[in-house]
């Protein structure tokens, strides 16, 4: 489905991508590790089309995102959670749900998928009237899951959505992810949790220095070596 | 007593204008981070539209907001297609510099422009009511300023529920508040952008609308309406109309309350003042959150 091609980007004279290849398929959970400043938002902000790529492709269901804007790229089903969330502060946690479901072809059944929503997150629709900054960040992660959900995406794309939650908390969004999955929706998820990352997901890549430096499969990852030193300590 | 409470109704009353002025300038700010300040000469252009209205077709001048307002809508989607639109392809910190030069110059063009079609003299509209006055209490309000100000509060209003309630209205305070998360949530942030660009420009066209028939317009007002807007701006903080509003309502007030104290020479300082307690005191303004 997504195709990343060794794909390079830069930040002014920084290369932050240097030449980067994964891809997602149909169904897949795919996780995306790395220590930080690997790129892993970088490449997330290129798939999202808020960063141009100086070399390389994304190609998505065959065909190149190259100049496709960002929010053809919603419509064409890939949501992104960004990193930090990036909720309106102003807003309400129906109109965030109202704004995800914004592109044209979500518009039709967004009723139906607001309900889903809520019922993934109940406590969503208890609290709808309420602005954003009140919730908690749990909560708060939840509306930023349910602003891209109604964008009805064939690819969901996290960005950190457990960072700075109470392990609790992480595992009922990781867990909450596996649902999403099973209903048909893909997931590239990147992850500083990298244990539960990989006993969630299918496969996993390893970005380094802008490069995938390891990739395979959740369990095959978890026995690695070096993803075993490097990314899961000694108590792992 | 008598002479507190007139001049306290008349800022009152100048007051809803300087918040209308100040909204459009507000929305444009907050969604694109451009500031125009060719803003004050828009709303000169907009008194001119209703003054030629009236003189020309004896259109009465709060119909002349039907026709005001949707071309002040299409010259704000030119002026943006044609020149702040460039503007938002930069950070958004280039953009204010580069919006900047780009407003001066709109400005001295439009106001060179105003002069050569129209003379440098002060004109108003001067309708058949247009001397009536209402009196209570023995204070004396002008029939037109006053329905002007209720024209404006509901502009304003109008406005706010465009924003809270239309579709658009919500990507335009999305892209606002963050335009990333917006193109990431599927709003095309430059049609956001061209929106709030062309609502504010309307505004503008109403605001001028109305300085033409309560009080009087000529091609070089546009520099003093920007700074009244400017100022309540920075009084008000971005993000509420309703507050630009009340903002405006304060400045207006203000100005009378000098006016009072120290005469009529004062009136434009202390506005100026306001904007310098404001900027040091409480930069992101008094009624944002």
């Amino acid at each position: 489905m997504l195709h990343v091609d060794r794909v390079e980007a830069s930040y002014g004279p920084f290369l932050a991508l240097a030449g980067a290849t994964l891809e997602v398929g149909r169904g897949e959970i795919v996780a995306l590790l790395g220590p930080n400043g690997a790129g892993k938002t970088t490449l997330i902000r290129c798939v999202a089309g808020l960063l141009r790529p100086r070399a390389g492709e994304i190609r998505w269901d065959g065909a190149s995102l190259g100049g496709v804007a960002a929010h053809q790229i919603v419509e064409r089903g890939i949501a992104v959670v960004p990193e930090g969330r990036r909720l309106f502060t102003t807003m309400t946690i129906e109109e965030h749900l109202e704004l995800g479901a914004f592109a044209p072809h979500a518009h039709a059944d967004k009723a139906a998928r607001r309900d889903e929503v809520y019922t993934v997150f109940p406590v969503l629709r208890e609290r709808r009237r309420q602005l954003v900054r009140a919730l908690s960040g749990g909560q708060q992660q939840m509306v930023a899951i349910g602003r891209a959900l109604m964008a009805a995406p064939r690819l969901l794309i996290l960005d950190e959505p457990s960072l700075g939650l109470a392990p609790r908390v992480v595992d009922a969004i990781l867990g909450v992810l596996g649902d999403i999955n099973r209903r048909g929706v893909s997931i590239l998820l990147v992850e500083q949790n990298v244990h539960a990352a990989l006993a969630l997901a299918h496969r996993g890549y390893i970005l380094e220095s802008g490069r995938v430096v390891g990739s395979g499969t959740g369990a095959g990852l978890m026995d690695d070596p070096h993803v075993k030193r490097a990314y899961l300590g000694p108590l792992a | 007593m008598t002479i507190l409470l007139q001049q306290l109704v008349l800022g009152v009353l100048i007051g809803g204008l300087y918040g209308l002025a100040a909204a459009g300038l507000s929305l444009i700010f907050g969604v694109m981070k451009v500031l125009n300040v060719a803003h004050g000469e828009l709303i000169m252009l907009g008194g001119y539209g209703a003054f030629w209205l009236f003189a020309l077709g004896g259109v009465d001048p709060f119909l002349a907001l039907v026709l005001v307002i949707p071309a002040a809508l299409v010259g704000g989607a030119i002026l943006y297609w044609g020149l702040f639109g460039w503007v938002v392809r930069y950070h958004e910190e280039t953009r204010v510099k580069n919006s900047l030069l780009i407003g001066f110059g709109l400005g001295l063009a439009l106001h060179a422009l105003a002069v050569q079609l129209w003379t440098a003299d002060e004109r108003s509209v001067t309708t058949a009511y247009g001397g009536n006055v209402l009196s209570v209490a023995g204070i004396s309000i002008p029939v037109v300023r006053l329905l002007s100000l209720v024209v404006a509060f509901a502009l304003i209003g109008g406005l706010h529920l465009l924003l809270a309630r239309w579709r658009w209205g919500r990507a335009i305070r999305a892209t606002a508040d963050d335009w990333e998360a917006a193109l990431m949530t599927g709003i095309d942030v430059r049609r956001a952008y061209l929106l709030a660009f062309a609502l504010g420009t309307g505004l503008a066209g109403a605001a001028g609308t109305l300085v033409s028939v309560g009080y009087s317009v000529s091609p070089s007002i546009g520099l003093e309406w920007t700074l009244k807007a400017l100022i309540v701006v920075v009084l008000a903080g971005l993000g509420s109309m309703l507050g630009t509003f009340v903002g405006g309502l304060v400045l207006g007030v203000a100005e009378a309350c000098s006016a009072m104290a120290f005469g009529g020479p004062y009136r434009e300082v202390v506005g100026l003042v306001i904007f310098f307690i404001v900027l040091v005191a409480r930069p992101q303004g008094i009624f944002a959150k």
